[in-house]
């Protein structure tokens, strides 16, 4: 928790109304998202019990199991929601767009768009990855065949259950996340994931506050949990009895369809008004401005769904259960880099990230009081152009003499710190040296060197490309980590729990 | 009866002290530092009810399917004279799974002294085969009072060795649980191991021969297949006596509590609420998961930056009130010298947010 943010929370409480923690939008809001919210049966091994689903606020689908226990239930309620998000999946691959790679000498394709799925909390997502999980090893055949959807949908979840751990992506989204990146409530993180209560701090109706309402949210028989984890009061005076009257009602089939519309009827009363406020939170998101980096990074989850959809073209198999040494090592070393990145990339899109950077002495905000943008440094072999500029702060430079900047407005261009020299009034001068970002020749073009009173942020974050790391394959996996891995994949079952 | 206990009694009202078992045990341990827990759990008063009673009930319901699932995976484990429960903790444990066992059920509907003495005489009983003994009735100091606890879990005596066997239903997939229902498990377990190794050192064994290492028994994946795991509890083992201590050093506590202090449900709620203001709490967001009076607590703890969790806190300089944080950084007020450098970074945080908000940037 960075100072600025914990300062917003505080502000929130005297406020009593949610405080923005960003001026831009960090995330990509699809044009036609899929919002699902999904309920799961208490107790059991992640056992759906209900869902709603749709693509628009009066296109809600309702999906239920009227017995979570019997597995042919469970697997119906996985066809038909396959039989949902399969073909609104393929409505992306209509269009795809030529991308230049290894400098110009060769293209690929990407899809123009790509499918982005919303659940309201963290829960959900754990919940999409644990279906995706107990549907992708299924199969069609064989002595326990299920629907061939089944396992093909249980891929694409795994597919995005997998994307959502890739900090930047936003192929598969929880609305208390993405809401909590751009706004700080006057309650704690604990409190945040309950999604009524957040978006009662975020979007009080006129005459509450934030505080008041989200001590109603509080109560499950006014405000239903959003999910996946029912109200146990719910379960157990409204949903057991529900549930055992369409039990008992086997044979008489008048019985079974009223038993059947009375679970309907429940189970759309617990999960009616979170699905409302799933699209009240994607019309507050819709309407912040998109920050310039999220475009390109919705690039990268479109890659990925091009490149996903060709392995499955491919009859690719199922994601494996654990990866393997290299597998693992490899999946970290991207999600630190896509962490890096996204750091960086959310810092230079909004000044009120970057302020938590110029807080802790990683940016500093000044004005250019000199500039030689002619310099040339004939020291070396050929002369270089290295011009200089000076900028004056009046915020604490804790960045030491040698070390290279980066500023937000020339992300292509260094600035190596020469001299930083206190000035009167607190203030601070610092002498940069440029390189980059200024063509080929001795002489920068006009715009690209920093003039004399211009303002600048500069910073330590760089944007500069960060190469992939080199990994052995898996068969030259080292024996220091258990040599190439077996080839039967039930031996790979860890007992290690938690 | 002792000064302490009357204090308490007096405390808790007319009623009995309510009955500890190794889930509030191991709730004891989630907030160490609040006084008003450690008062109101020493006295045995019935929180649930307190909480009611002041207007901030707690919401602590289970699903009556949870229930019954947990139920059904219990005795689904423990079938055969727990033949299979057998086989998976030794071959968990990685010792020859023994030819036969011996199965005790020291559960019942006895009279208690009559299942502790049973209790205590099995598990002390020594024996060359492997035995498992099931539901027996062990016993723990909490607060200077006895607490009784009727574990649903077996203690397995393999080679020697005792093993707490925790049988939960949560799922274990792909060899990984849900972190938080693991470690709530791993303290519960705790509490066994440290009962168990109370009652044999009582009997003059050596209170090592239970294992720290205890075996939680779970459905593997999404069937019903039990896998057993070890969890070392070493760690929960520490916390839990020193939290014991400090309970039967509930004297020290009482001295701060005012005379006339009362926490029995009965009372008016306005001086239940008057008295319990009397003694500190130190809430946290985490109490809302495991603590009935929390709801109370938050309210009272409205405007203090601790509220909002301790990191928030802690990012704010230590400074307790969310008022007197935006009167530093507004600069409004004057830090004392101790305070200035918060005030400074809180005074920084401000003017950086506000130009940002603004939209005076760079």
């Amino acid at each position: 928790m960075s100072t600025l943010r914990a300062l917003a929370r505080a502000q929130a409480v005297a406020a009593g109304v949610a405080q923005p923690v960003a001026t831009v939008r960090h995330l990509h809001v699809a044009q036609r998202p899929l919002v699902l919210v999904p309920l799961a049966m208490a107790g059991e091994a992640h056992a759906p019990l209900a869902a709603l689903v749709g693509t628009a606020p009066d296109d809600a689908r309702l999906l239920i199991v009227p017995q979570p226990r019997n597995r042919d239930q469970r697997f119906r309620f996985v066809t038909e929601l396959a039989g949902i998000v399969l073909p609104w999946l393929d409505d992306f691959r209509g269009v795809a767009e030529a991308v230049a790679v290894d400098r110009g000498r060769d293209v690929r394709y990407r899809y123009s768009d790509a499918p982005q799925l919303w659940v309201p909390n963290p829960a959900g997502i754990t919940f999409l990855r644990l279906l995706g999980r107990s549907t992708r090893f299924r199969r069609p055949d064989g002595d326990y065949p299920v629907h061939p959807a089944v396992p093909l949908l249980g891929r694409w979840l795994t597919f995005f259950a997998e994307r959502a751990e890739q900090p930047g992506s936003s192929a598969l989204l929880a609305m208390t996340d993405a809401l909590t990146l751009h706004w700080a409530t006057g309650q704690s993180a604990v409190e945040d994931l309950h999604l009524p209560a957040l978006l009662g701090w975020i979007d009080p109706p006129a005459g509450s506050t934030g505080v008041e309402v989200a001590a109603r949210a509080e109560d499950p028989a006014v405000c239903p949990p959003a999910g996946p984890a029912t109200d146990p009061e719910f379960d157990n005076a409204a949903l057991a009895p529900a549930m055992a009257s369409w039990a008992a009602a086997d044979d008489d089939p008048a019985a079974r369809d009223e038993a059947y519309a009375e679970l309907v009827g429940l189970l759309r009363g617990q999960l009616a008004p979170t699905w409302e406020l799933m699209w009240r939170g994607l019309g507050l998101l819709g309407a912040l401005p998109p920050g310039a980096r999220v475009a390109g990074r919705w690039a990268g989850d479109r890659d990925a769904f091009t490149s996903y959809a060709e392995h499955l073209d491919a009859d690719g198999g199922p994601q494996p259960r654990h990866d393997g040494a290299v597998a693992a090592a490899v999946r970290l070393h991207r999600l630190e880099r896509a962490a890096t990145s996204y750091a960086v990339q959310r810092a230079y899109d909004d000044p009120l990230v970057m302020a938590e950077h110029r807080l802790t002495g990683e940016a500093f905000v000044g004005d250019v009081t000199l500039a030689d943008p002619a310099r040339v440094d004939d020291s070396g072999k050929r002369p270089v152009l290295r011009p200089r500029i000076q900028v004056v702060t009046t915020e604490a430079v804790r960045v030491p003499v040698g070390a290279t900047l980066w500023s937000t407005a020339r992300p292509g261009q260094k600035a190596k710190v020469v001299f930083v020299t206190p000035a009167a009034d607190g203030r601070t001068e610092v002498v940069l040296e440029l390189s980059g970002g200024m063509g080929r020749g001795l002489t920068a073009p006009p715009g690209t060197v920093p003039q004399v009173g211009e303002r600048l942020c500069l910073t330590t974050l760089s944007e500069a490309f960060l190469p992939a790391g080199a990994f052995p394959t898996a068969d030259e996996t080292p024996w220091t980590h258990g040599g190439p891995p077996l080839t039967d994949p039930s031996s790979g079952l860890s007992s290690v729990v938690g | 009866m002792t000064s302490t206990a009357r204090r308490l009694a007096a405390i808790r009202g007319d009623a009995p002290p309510k009955r500890h078992n190794a889930r509030t045990i191991a709730a004891l341990t989630g907030n160490p530092g609040c006084a008003r827990r450690a008062v109101l759990d020493g006295a045995g008063v019935d929180k649930s009810a307190l909480a009611q009673r002041v207007g901030f009930p707690a919401r602590f319901g289970q699903s009556r399917f949870a229930i019954t699932r947990g139920n059904a995976f219990e005795a689904q484990v423990k079938a055969d004279g727990g033949a299979e429960l057998l086989r998976l903790v030794a071959t968990r444990l990685g010792v020859p799974v023994p030819q036969r066992a011996s199965w005790t059920d020291l559960g019942g509907a006895d009279d208690l002294p009559d299942r502790r003495e049973r209790s205590r005489a099995a598990l002390t009983a020594t024996g060359p085969d492997a035995a498992l003994f099931d539901h027996p009735l062990l016993g723990l100091d909490v607060a200077g009072q006895r607490v009784h606890l009727e574990p649903d879990l077996v203690a397995a005596r393999l080679g020697g060795r005792f093993h707490v066997v925790e049988i939960k239903s949560f799922p274990v997939i792909d060899g990984q649980a849900d972190p938080a229902k693991v470690s709530a498990a791993a303290v519960q377990s705790a509490v066994y191991v440290l009962a168990l190794r109370e009652l044999l050192a009582a009997e003059g064994r050596d209170p090592e021969s239970v294992s720290h290492e205890v075996v939680l028994v779970c459905p593997r994946d999404f069937a019903n297949q039990p896998v057993a795991s070890l969890i070392d509890v070493r760690k929960q083992l520490l916390v839990l006596r020193r939290q014991l201590d400090r309970m039967a050093r509930l004297d020290d506590l009482l001295t701060a509590v005012p005379a006339g202090f009362t926490a029995d449900p009965a009372a008016e709620p306005a001086t239940l609420t008057a008295a319990l203001r009397t003694v500190p709490a130190r809430y946290a967001p985490d109490c809302l998961a495991g603590c009935e009076l929390a709801y109370f607590c938050r309210d009272e703890a409205r405007g203090q930056t601790g509220a909002l969790g301790r990191p928030v806190r802690e990012a704010l300089g230590g400074i307790a009130e969310v008022t007197e944080v935006l009167a530093l950084a507004t600069g409004e007020r004057a830090a004392d010298p101790e305070r200035e450098e918060a005030a400074a970074l809180l005074r920084a945080a401000a003017r950086l947010r506000a130009d940002a908000l603004a939209g005076h940037h760079a």
